[in-house]
């Protein structure tokens, strides 16, 4: 008989820690299979976050490095350069990019390097405990803004990806979810592209992905998917933000 | 007051509102979670009161510079990668003689490590920690009620030295629960000439750590040595525990010290005459306090939850006045008070003193 | 006089509030205590828990190498934690959850049926103070009225039913053993 689902070769087997319902778990999967499918695993190098994902490394099977919090693309991008042939693909969470991250995540973007960040938006630091994060919605209350966030006090959800639209370095920016298969499958579709255009040299990639964070939003999984649907996706529209075509794009990116 | 039991972080934010602050800025890291959400509520409910997730470390102490130049109690929390990146700001605080209050839950290991207790921050806290030449009053708990009541304390000293002051524990500390009577506050005594809220018609104020002048730099970097100096000779603190009849005494701090203290009762059972010499101020280290006790006690045991810093303050201060053995634990697993008493039982022959450590 | 318990369980068993109730009643009662929870990413997955001493001196270190008692309210954490019970010690099974025995023959292990006797009572969530009676019946560590009153003024914003229903769960677990011995 044909075997037509089996573990990605580019993850290792060892169980995730995530909770039940966490949208790490399918993202991480989504990345094997596509580094299985486009036969990179020997040529990829990724960069797990200080967030919940900081175990990554055990998870996948390509070489990784750690990088602390918020550093990843700088991180990504020293060994980028170094090794321009190389797919190099940063993991970040909301904190981590959006928040303590920022410069390092937008001058990446800007400088045009040559690299991919997957960017996991739960609208929470998971890690730590539920705290606020940069992405959180206006009223959410977190564990830091008790009295739901505010925008006088604590600014506004910030749209990293359409911000991120504005800098001619970027080649490709899509926003997707894993809150049903249909979803996963366009997530998936996306972490190809992305790495197809890092390929191509045509600059930095981003991929968002709306992601369940069950345990900190205090619901359950199928209520977690629905508040992706009901709320979060109203603030953060799902889609191609960007996508050079590309001619253009090698001239934003950096060619090695 | 009455007694409660509170989780140690929790005490270091009550402790914080009852002696006053009124700002607090921080970037969420284990094991100290509970001191930014205990502050985002507290704030809340006082008058006056701003607390600031912000984007980073580094922001944060940007903003403690800032609000205590304007005249607030401020405080900023982190753990051991917060605080290498909040260093840039500690300098500063140092430089500009501004007041602030730092706390360090220390966790294991260099880089993201991991949030096991640990002291491997013991170095960067009492030498500084940042650029430039200058010092950190650095305060060492043990339990939760020294956590409420050098909290207060910090406050206090930071005003009066007009210089950062760093609560250095760990994540046991941070995370236990303990029983614990707060204080009453003593009032605050900061002239209103040290803050900076607009000239009105007045001459205009600078808070600077810029100086351009060669002589002028050197002047001002002589007037913060000065103060350090008065604050070493001034405002050591240590405790003594079952040392007056002790023949070897163990040298310990924060976590270290309780363990010590578990150590010293299995000795003593097993007829080892031990006791404690506990600094209370990292920075400034009691020096002569444990030089004075070299004096009567040839043999010293240092033991810390890091591989050799505290020993060598320890070394320091006694000069080769006494023997110093040495026994470190790094990051990862906290040594219960049996291994160690196991330890000094191999190293040490009340006959021929404890094994230097060389 | 130096006691350590730890408690165990799966999060959402109030396992913490085991715990942290002890310490508050032995804390009223005059004694020295410590508790300790499980942090950070131990605690992902699901488990929980922490680790209390009840001593008239003051206390070393929190932690546990050997503790006296152990209280498990699941399975994993008998697992776990059934090595490190001191040999003499109390190990308290709750059996409605944990079908399998304990692999130690030097302590003394009791077995409590906390989750049924909670249910029984008509509120499942209760099962950690039906436990409390038991250990309490057993170690004698607080007196039930030291206890009982921190349990209430833990609570003390809950509504005064709650409390009752804990009252109850509390006594059914002190009797409990006293009709089992
Ligand atoms: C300098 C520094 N500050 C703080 C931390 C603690 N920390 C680890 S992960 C994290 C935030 C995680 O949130 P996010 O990036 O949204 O990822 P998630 O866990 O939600 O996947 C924080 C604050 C750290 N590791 N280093
Ligand atoms: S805390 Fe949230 S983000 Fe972290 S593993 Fe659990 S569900 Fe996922």
């Amino acid at each position: 008989m044909k075997k037509v689902f089996c573990r990605p070769k580019s993850m290792t087997d060892t169980v995730f820690h995530y909770c039940a319902g966490c949208g790490h778990s399918i993202t991480h999967r989504l990345i094997a299979e596509v580094i299985d499918e486009m036969d990179i695993r020997g040529i990829t190098i990724g960069v797990p976050p200080a967030g919940c994902a900081v175990l990554a490394y055990k998870y996948f099977n390509v070489d990784m490095i750690e990088a602390q919090h918020g550093r990843g693309p700088a991180t990504a991008t020293g060994i980028k350069r170094m090794l321009p042939d190389r797919v190099v693909f940063s993991y970040q969470g909301d904190g981590d990019l959006a928040a303590i991250g920022i410069a390092e995540s937008f001058h990446a973007a800007n400088r045009g390097e040559n690299i991919t960040v997957v960017f996991i938006n739960n609208a929470v630091y998971g890690m730590t405990g539920g705290q606020m994060a940069p992405t959180s919605m206006l009223g959410q209350k977190t564990t830091t803004s008790p009295a739901g966030r505010a925008s006088l006090l604590d600014g506004h959800p910030i749209q990293i990806s359409e911000v991120f639209t504005l800098l001619p370095g970027t080649a490709y920016i899509e926003r997707c979810t894993v809150n049903s298969p249909a979803a996963i499958l366009k997530t998936k579709k996306a972490i190809r592209k992305a790495f197809e255009y890092q390929l191509d040299c045509r600059g930095f990639s981003l991929v968002e992905i709306l992601s369940p964070c069950p345990t900190n939003w205090k619901m359950t999984p199928i209520e977690s998917n629905r508040w992706i649907d009901e709320v979060m996706s109203k603030k953060f529209p799902l889609g191609v933000l960007k996508d050079l075509p590309a001619g253009e794009a090698k001239k934003g990116g950096k060619t090695p | 007051m009455n007694k409660v039991l509170m989780q140690g972080n929790k005490v270091i934010g009550e402790a914080a509102i009852l002696a006053g602050c009124r700002f607090y800025a921080g970037y969420p890291i284990t094991p100290q979670n509970e001191i930014p959400e205990y502050m985002s509520e507290r704030l809340r409910q006082v008058e006056g009161g701003v607390f600031i997730q912000s984007e980073s470390e580094i922001a944060a102490i940007h903003m403690v510079v800032g609000a205590s130049a304007a005249g607030a109690r401020a405080m900023t929390s982190s753990s051991s990668p917060g605080i290498s990146l909040k260093q840039e700001g500690i300098s500063s605080l140092a430089a500009c003689q501004l007041p602030a209050v730092i706390v360090n839950m220390m966790r294991g290991g260099p880089g993201l490590g991991n949030i096991s207790p640990a002291q491997g921050d013991y170095f960067q806290a009492t030498r500084g920690g940042g650029h430039g030449d200058y010092r950190v009053i650095v305060l060492g708990p043990a339990t939760a009620q020294e956590l409420a009541d050098l909290t207060m304390d910090a406050f206090d000293l930071a005003d009066a030295y007009r210089t950062p002051v760093m609560i250095l524990a760990d994540g046991m500390m941070g995370q236990m629960m303990e029983p614990v009577v707060f204080k009453e506050p003593k009032p605050r005594v900061y002239p209103e000439r040290h803050m900076m809220r607009g000239a009105g018609t007045g001459k205009h104020k600078i808070i600077r750590g810029l100086i351009l002048d060669p002589l002028e730099m050197e002047e001002h970097n002589w007037t913060l040595e000065r103060k350090y100096r008065v604050i070493a000779q001034q405002e050591t603190r240590h405790e003594l525990y079952r040392a007056e009849d002790a023949e070897l005494i163990l040298v310990a701090y924060g976590t270290g010290a309780r363990i010590a203290k578990g150590a010293i009762k299995r000795l003593r059972e097993m007829g080892i005459k031990a006791g404690l010499f506990r600094p209370i101020t990292l920075w400034p280290f009691p020096t002569a306090e444990l030089r004075e006790l070299a004096k009567r006690n040839k043999d010293f045991m240092v033991f810390e939850l890091s591989t050799g810093q505290v020993v060598e303050d320890v070394r320091l201060a006694l000069q080769g006045y006494a023997r110093i053995g040495f026994h470190g634990r790094p990051g990862g697993v906290v040594p219960t008070p049996a291994e160690l008493a196991n330890v000094i039982i191999r190293q040490y022959d009340p006959k021929q003193g404890i094994a230097e450590h060389q | 006089m130096m006691v350590k318990t730890i408690f165990a369980g799966f999060g959402g068993q109030g396992v913490l509030m085991m715990g942290f109730t002890l310490a508050h009643g032995a804390m009223s009662a005059g004694y020295h205590v410590t508790f300790l929870p499980a942090y950070g990413a131990e605690v992902r997955g699901g488990t929980a828990n922490c680790t209390v001493a009840v001593a008239d001196e003051e206390i070393a270190s929190p932690i546990a190498s050997k503790p006296d008692h152990l209280v498990v309210l699941n399975t994993p954490s008998l697992y776990t934690f059934q090595n490190r019970v001191a040999a003499g010690g109390y190990l308290f099974i709750n059996s409605s959850i944990i079908t399998v025995d304990s692999s130690r023959h030097d302590v003394q292990i009791v077995k409590v049926p906390s989750s049924e006797i909670a249910e029984k009572l008509g509120n499942p969530r209760t099962a950690n103070t039906v436990m409390m009676g038991a250990f309490l019946k057993k170690t004698g560590l607080v007196a039930p009225d030291d206890y009982l009153g921190s349990l209430e003024e833990v609570m003390g914003s809950k509504k005064k039913a709650i409390i009752e229903i804990n009252r109850r769960a509390f006594a059914a677990g002190f009797e409990f053993l006293e009709e089992s011995t």
